[in-house]
């Protein structure tokens, strides 16, 4: 029992330390919220356009559009969708060998990076969403969350979505163990991050099958979902539905990175010297 | 010249015996640093030199930036695989911002009175310029990392202009991946335009957009890099500008508040990349009252920015103080 309390320590600790760390760089956190506003109000005036004409597409007004538009925007940075985050850290200490220092650790490789990943989520998504989101609020006729409860549902689904991102980006680090050059698969991965995910356009006005496809898909956790709870488009039993496909997305995941990670630290073959 | 370069050798081996870790006080740090600065100074000054020097100082500073290219373009060929991957990857990137567009295309027939035709032109001309402004002076986004882990002394200490050796350090061929991508886009355009009447000047025109648009953006990726020696960390402020700039070009300038079409175009210029020349191509009126003649004055101010990029990359060059490790 005391055992499992340490292990939650040190994992929040580490969480912590991450959040921190990633705080420290406060001019690069501001070049980064003017480079999401200007990429906001771009593509806020683009769907605005399209929305004049075609009121209702997918599901949203246009409030609700302007939504989607700034909520990608903070959520960018959080939720790795155009790539970035721990994984390219992972494949240089794979690279290099110094791998072999974190599987001595008595922590869990993936949990220690999972607490890590999540610092840095926490703190980039109040360091790089809160502003970009409020000039979007500012700005333009953004759609509120219709309840107020609605806005901790919301925060909820962020959190899912981030440890599906991270389970994904665990494994594209650990391709590394094979690969020793993961950056093909780190740009593949995050490719696909930004199209399913509905960064470039909500999942909803993507056509037939390949719309069907990419909502079942994992990385429709990390925007489309969280951003339907904002709206107020999933409750009750649907809110769970969301839920539970978010969490579900994120234990196979996390059990395939598992299996992955098991058969990676089988391969370490450690230099002596 | 040849006092300079000795300055520059010895300043090298100075720095050389810093670097290996030979313990340095205070005192033995700084003359090698100021040794080394006054001989960059040199180099960059070109005021004794006269106009034979500033052409000869361009002259050199293409000539570094073509070797260090080829050097790279050497080195990125040892891993071919990895080369084609990442390039395939680069296109198909961009590719992916085209299939939005395309996407948005099934639910509208126009989008701020532009047909997809019209959209695709824009398009493919503000990428395919980036693509070649990326593919020059992409890598000045890393100068911040430079300067704040000290490597950017080694290149000051170096025979040859700084920004071409800044500017050519990691050559990454594949960013012809955008370029690419931004061509096949152009050419789809040029296929689905029917209504526009090609005369001779029109046809000038579009070839005339690609180079002074590649060339605004290069300068804006430099100001980029120049603004780095004062604020290290913001390397993405300048993406705002250069791949900001591109998401915004690609959609017509009807689409915007008319205060953000001022902006781009007296502002920060961005509009003559393609919105302005490419308005008169397509035959459309500009949403700003502007003259006729601004069509043809892309060239001019692309020399414009890189009179201003030039101008912040010697100030730039001149405030900055190394980290001394």
């Amino acid at each position: 029992m005391r055992g499992v309390r340490v292990r939650w320590r040190l994992y929040a600790l580490v969480a912590a330390g991450s959040f921190r760390r990633y705080a420290t760089y406060r001019v690069a956190t501001a070049a980064g919220v003017f480079t999401n506003t200007v990429f906001g109000f771009i593509l806020a005036y683009a769907y605005t356009a399209l929305w004049d004409q075609r009121p209702g597409l997918g599901g949203y007004d246009l409030a609700q559009a302007l939504a989607y538009v700034w909520l990608g925007q903070a959520l960018l940075a959080a939720a790795s969708l155009m790539g970035g985050g721990f994984e390219d850290e992972l494949m240089e200490r794979i690279r290099t060998g110094a791998v072999v220092t974190d599987l001595y650790r008595p922590a869990d490789l993936q949990l220690w990076w999972l607490a890590a990943d999540l610092g840095r989520g926490a703190y980039l998504l109040l360091g790089r969403g809160v502003a970009p989101m409020a000039a979007g609020i500012l700005a333009f006729d953004v759609a509120l969350p219709p309840e107020w409860w609605m806005w901790a549902a919301f925060l909820a689904s962020v959190l899912l979505g981030l440890v599906v991102s991270f389970a994904l980006r665990f494994m594209v680090g650990l391709s590394a163990f094979w690969l020793m050059d993961g950056t093909g698969v780190a740009q593949m991965s995050w490719l696909a991050a930004m199209f399913f995910s509905g960064m470039l356009l909500p999942l909803t006005l993507f056509p037939g099958l390949l719309g069907e496809v990419a909502r079942a898909m994992p990385w429709s956790s990390l925007l489309q979902v969280p951003v339907d709870v904002y709206l107020g488009k999933r409750t009750g039993w649907d809110l769970v539905a969301a839920y539970a496909f978010q969490a579900g997305w994120a234990v196979a995941l996390l059990t395939l990175g598992r299996l992955v990670q098991g058969a990676a630290t089988r391969r370490v073959v450690v230099q002596g010297g | 010249m040849a006092e300079a370069r000795k300055r520059v050798d010895e300043a090298g081996s100075g720095a050389r015996g810093v670097r290996e870790g030979r313990p340095a006080t205070e005192g033995d740090r700084r003359p090698v640093r100021e040794d080394a600065h006054r001989a960059a100074e040199d180099l960059l000054s070109v005021r004794d030199r006269g106009p034979g020097g500033r052409l000869r100082l361009a002259r050199d500073g293409f000539r570094a930036y073509g070797l260090i290219a080829a050097m790279w373009i050497r080195a990125t060929m040892a891993y071919r695989t990895s080369f084609v991957m990442t390039t395939l990857g680069s296109f198909a990137a961009t590719g992916l911002d085209f299939v939005a567009v395309l996407l948005m295309f099934q639910h509208v027939e126009r989008l701020g009175g532009f047909s997809l035709g019209e959209v695709a032109f824009l398009y493919g001309l503000a990428g395919a310029a980036l693509g070649l402004g990326d593919l020059a002076m992409g890598t000045m986004g890393r100068l911040g990392q430079k300067v704040r882990d000290g490597t950017l002394d080694t290149l000051l200490v170096r025979p040859a202009p700084v920004l071409a050796q800044v500017a050519a350090d990691r050559f990454a061929l594949r960013r012809l991946g955008r370029t690419t991508q931004g061509l096949a886009v152009l050419t789809y355009a040029l296929v689905q335009l029917d209504g526009v009447v090609w005369t001779p000047l029109k046809v000038l025109m579009v070839p005339v957009m690609l180079l002074s648009g590649g060339a605004i953006f290069a300068a804006v990726f430099t100001m980029g890099g120049a603004f780095q020696f004062w604020a290290q960390d913001a390397a993405e402020v300048q993406s705002a500008f250069t791949f900001g700039g591109n998401a915004l070009l690609q959609y017509p300038p009807t689409v915007f508040a008319k205060d953000l079409v001022r902006g781009v175009t007296f502002l920060v210029p961005l509009a003559f990349v393609n919105w302005i020349p490419a308005m008169y191509v397509l035959g459309r009126p500009y949403p700003l009252a502007v003259p006729e003649w601004f069509a043809f004055l892309s060239p001019v101010v692309a020399v414009g920015f890189w009179v201003v990029a030039g101008l912040l990359w010697r100030v730039g060059v001149r405030s900055y103080r190394s980290t001394g490790s």
